[in-house]
């Protein structure tokens, strides 16, 4: 229509660029969109600030009191994160033990071994692992693990509520994401690298460990550090299993409670806004938000610099 | 392979550890095998346990031992509707009766619901005393028996699915006997609700920019690593995020006040709304870089025939990138979507210690989800309401379960175009 009427004006075509306020509305608000993801950290950086702030500004709390006191009793005015965070580490470490290096093999296996059909059995059991809710985990490790444990090691031995349970199942949690994490990296590792290592006579293994797993070492670096991040952040599978008192103890099968459990149970009860534990659990957010996103940049980092690029 | 081959002769020092080579190889072969079983096995004891849990024995105190109901030796649950009914007039109060038919009349209700007034308001189950799971319950049944007859021998033992559907058709309750997923079931979809409604647009809304608008300058770099970072965040400190700002900061909005909603026990913001919105922002990245993929699938022949005809920008991207996207867009939001499903800390933290029995009725209701209930039970002593997490855990998982074959109904039907 609008070409009908600038020639029947014999008006010449204009080429330069045409004001259209429907396409500038819909790039705003599309703009606006994307710009949400900042508002988002922006938000959660100024609310976690903002209460932690109130509550480091409280004069019975101090930050070096914060960082090194081994108790955690807000009844008698004692916030040492010690406990929490050492709780938080034990479960982690757990966790990572079972989940770096069967997830690992399985993603050798599954990139370097495994046919078409056992990969199409072993990728959906995989997806749906990982896509099980925590808190059915939550509920498999205080049913299933820790009466597993209690009978294998003497009830004596095993607390009801306690780390190495909570810490095992979130291995099972993390696996797939480390599998398919270290698996992206593997199969991205070019074709010619693995024919050049058979040519010389490698076996399937030594191909596997000495050319594939070296040349993919940053993406599986990096599948390593987000898995600590996420079992950091792990929060269900502990509130449920691991215990619910701070406690601090480097005994894996006594009970601790960790960061994200403590935050959960406490904010589950009956809480009053403006009290120190309201912003006591401000401040160890803040603290679980620094060290989740400092992990986080560190394994982009690793991926970005120690990349192998071929071609 | 055997060492007799030629070039074993031709150099003979690499053939002496060449078998214990191919020896090791072998062995971890069949490690790297065993370890990938790990995963099957775990998700087949989680899935048994869960089972396990759902159905089995329970014994059950009760206030009127059903077998002194039997008439001339038939047992209750063999009787016609007839004899319930005098039953029922036998054993409880005229004023209950006269309620009872007020309700409806019970001359004209079916034997199901005759049956459920008689073990209710006659039987009266008042506790469980012990309950075992479906693998006990099978393999020792009469050992489990005799047990509670010499510990309780007021106890009825009957086999109990926990799973029924009763169970989803219930409201919540403190008596797991009676208990349901109803409410949290109708909590979960209103949640997932407002989640879809807020987070689809802004998501897909943000993939559109990042891919087809977005110029290489540092703002935009600045926003695709800050997604991929907000991605990594903990759910929980998305919880306190909401908690801090759509149950605090926007406490007028969230419980409708504004609106002119005034239901005072709403009146603090924890409600359905603050819920989905907070679910919204915990999606939101995974969505944007799942539906970005599916944007950036799109051949790059089709947006430029479209420019080359002289459409806009977003004429081409209306017209011919999004239909060819949103397959696998959807496909992400899906899954994206089902994550939020089954996601429990922040709502714990929005929607604090939350015991409602009633139907949500909205937005601005109270809300409990599944998984915050499947929490509550668990976090319960008693053996009985580990049996109802169970079942509630099988709700969720039928959930989660229908969700994702859709999403696979959606990618096999688009990718086969």
């Amino acid at each position: 229509m609008a070409i009908r009427t600038m020639t029947r004006k014999n008006e010449a075509i204009s080429l330069g660029r045409r004001r259209r306020p429907r396409e500038a509305l819909i790039q705003g608000f599309l703009f606006f969109c994307g710009a949400l993801s900042i508002l988002t950290t922006l938000g959660i950086v100024y609310e976690l600030g903002k209460e932690a702030l109130l509550f480091f500004r409280d004069p019975a709390v101090s930050l070096i009191e914060f960082l090194t006191g081994t108790k955690w009793q807000p009844q008698a005015g004692e916030f040492g994160i010690l406990p929490l965070l050492n709780s938080t580490i034990i479960t982690s470490l757990i966790a990572m033990s079972i989940a770096l290096p069967l997830g690992l093999a399985v993603a050798i296996y599954l990139s370097e071994y495994a046919t078409l059909r056992a990969r199409s059995i072993l990728k959906p059991v995989l997806e749906v692992l990982a896509g099980i809710p925590t808190v059915v985990y939550g509920y498999f490790a205080l049913t299933f693990m820790t009466p597993l444990l209690r009978s294998i090691l003497g009830k004596d031995v095993v607390d009801i509520y306690n780390m190495a349970s909570g810490g095992l199942v979130m291995g099972v949690l993390i696996l797939p994401l480390i599998t398919s994490m270290s698996e992206d990296a593997l199969s991205a590792v070019p074709r010619a690298l693995r024919e050049a290592a058979y040519g010389l006579g490698a076996t399937k293994l030594e191909t596997a460990i000495k050319v594939v797993v070296p040349a993919a070492i940053s993406g599986l670096a990096a599948a390593f550090v987000v898995g600590i991040s996420r079992a950091i952040g792990e929060t269900m599978i502990v509130a449920i299993a691991v215990g619910a008192g701070p406690n601090f103890t480097f005994n894996p099968f006594m009970g601790a409670e960790t960061m994200t459990g403590h935050i959960v149970r406490i904010s589950g009860g009956d809480l009053s806004y403006d009290s120190i534990d309201y912003n006591s659990l401000f401040a160890i957010g803040l603290f679980l938000f620094v060290i989740t996103l400092g992990l986080n940049i560190i394994s982009q980092r690793i991926v970005r610099r120690f990349r192998e690029t071929y071609e | 392979m055997s060492d007799q081959s030629p070039g074993s002769r031709l150099t003979p020092y690499f053939a002496p550890n060449l078998q214990q080579r191919h020896r090791t190889s072998a062995f971890w072969r069949v490690l790297f095998k065993l370890s990938t079983l790990v995963g099957m096995v775990m998700l087949a004891l989680l899935l048994y346990t869960v089972v396990n849990d759902s159905f089995g024995l329970v014994a059950i105190n009760n206030k009127v031992d059903p077998g002194t109901l039997a008439v001339n030796g038939v047992p209750i649950e063999e009787l016609d509707q007839e004899t319930l009914l005098t039953i029922i007039q036998n054993n409880v109060s005229k004023g209950k009766f006269r309620q009872l038919e007020r309700e409806g009349l019970l001359a004209e209700r079916t034997w199901d619901e005759v049956y459920q007034v008689v073990i209710d308001d006659v039987v009266q189950p008042e506790d469980v005393v012990g309950t075992w799971t479906l693998v006990e319950s099978l393999t020792r049944r009469s050992a489990i028996i005799a047990e509670v007859k010499q510990e309780h021998p007021q106890a009825s033992v009957q086999f109990k699915a926990w799973l029924n559907l009763n169970f989803i058709a219930s409201p919540q309750s403190s008596d797991a006997l009676i208990a349901g997923v109803r409410t949290a079931m109708l909590g979960s979809l209103l949640t997932i609700a407002i989640t879809i409604l807020v987070a689809l647009p802004l998501g897909i809304g943000a993939a559109i920019y990042l891919e087809e608008y977005a110029a290489e300058n540092r703002l935009n770099r600045l926003i695709q690593t800050n997604i991929n970072n907000l991605a990594g965040v903990p759910s929980i400190i998305y919880g306190m995020l909401g908690l801090a700002i759509f149950v605090r900061a926007l406490e007028s909005l969230t419980s409708g006040a504004i609106f002119g909603f005034t239901d005072p026990t709403t009146a603090n913001g924890r409600t359905i709304l603050s819920a989905g919105l907070t679910l919204a922002l915990l999606v939101l990245p995974v969505l944007i870089i799942n539906a970005q993929e599916a944007i950036r699938a799109v051949s790059n022949s089709l947006r430029e025939a479209s420019y080359g005809l002289g459409a806009t920008r977003w004429q081409t991207i209306w017209h011919h990138v999004l239909p060819n996207a949103i397959p696998g867009i959807l496909t992400g939001a899906i899954l994206s979507v089902s994550r939020a499903i089954g996601e429990t800390a922040p709502l714990v933290v929005i929607g604090a210690a939350t015991y409602i029995t009633f139907d949500p009725s909205g937005p601005f209701s109270k809300f409990t989800t599944l998984p915050i209930q499947i929490y509550q039970w668990t976090s319960r002593a008693q053996g009985e309401y580990h049996n109802i997490a169970a079942a509630a855990i099988l709700v969720l998982l039928a959930m989660l379960l229908s969700l994702n074959a859709a999403a696979i109904l959606l990618r096999n039907r688009y990718s086969r175009k």
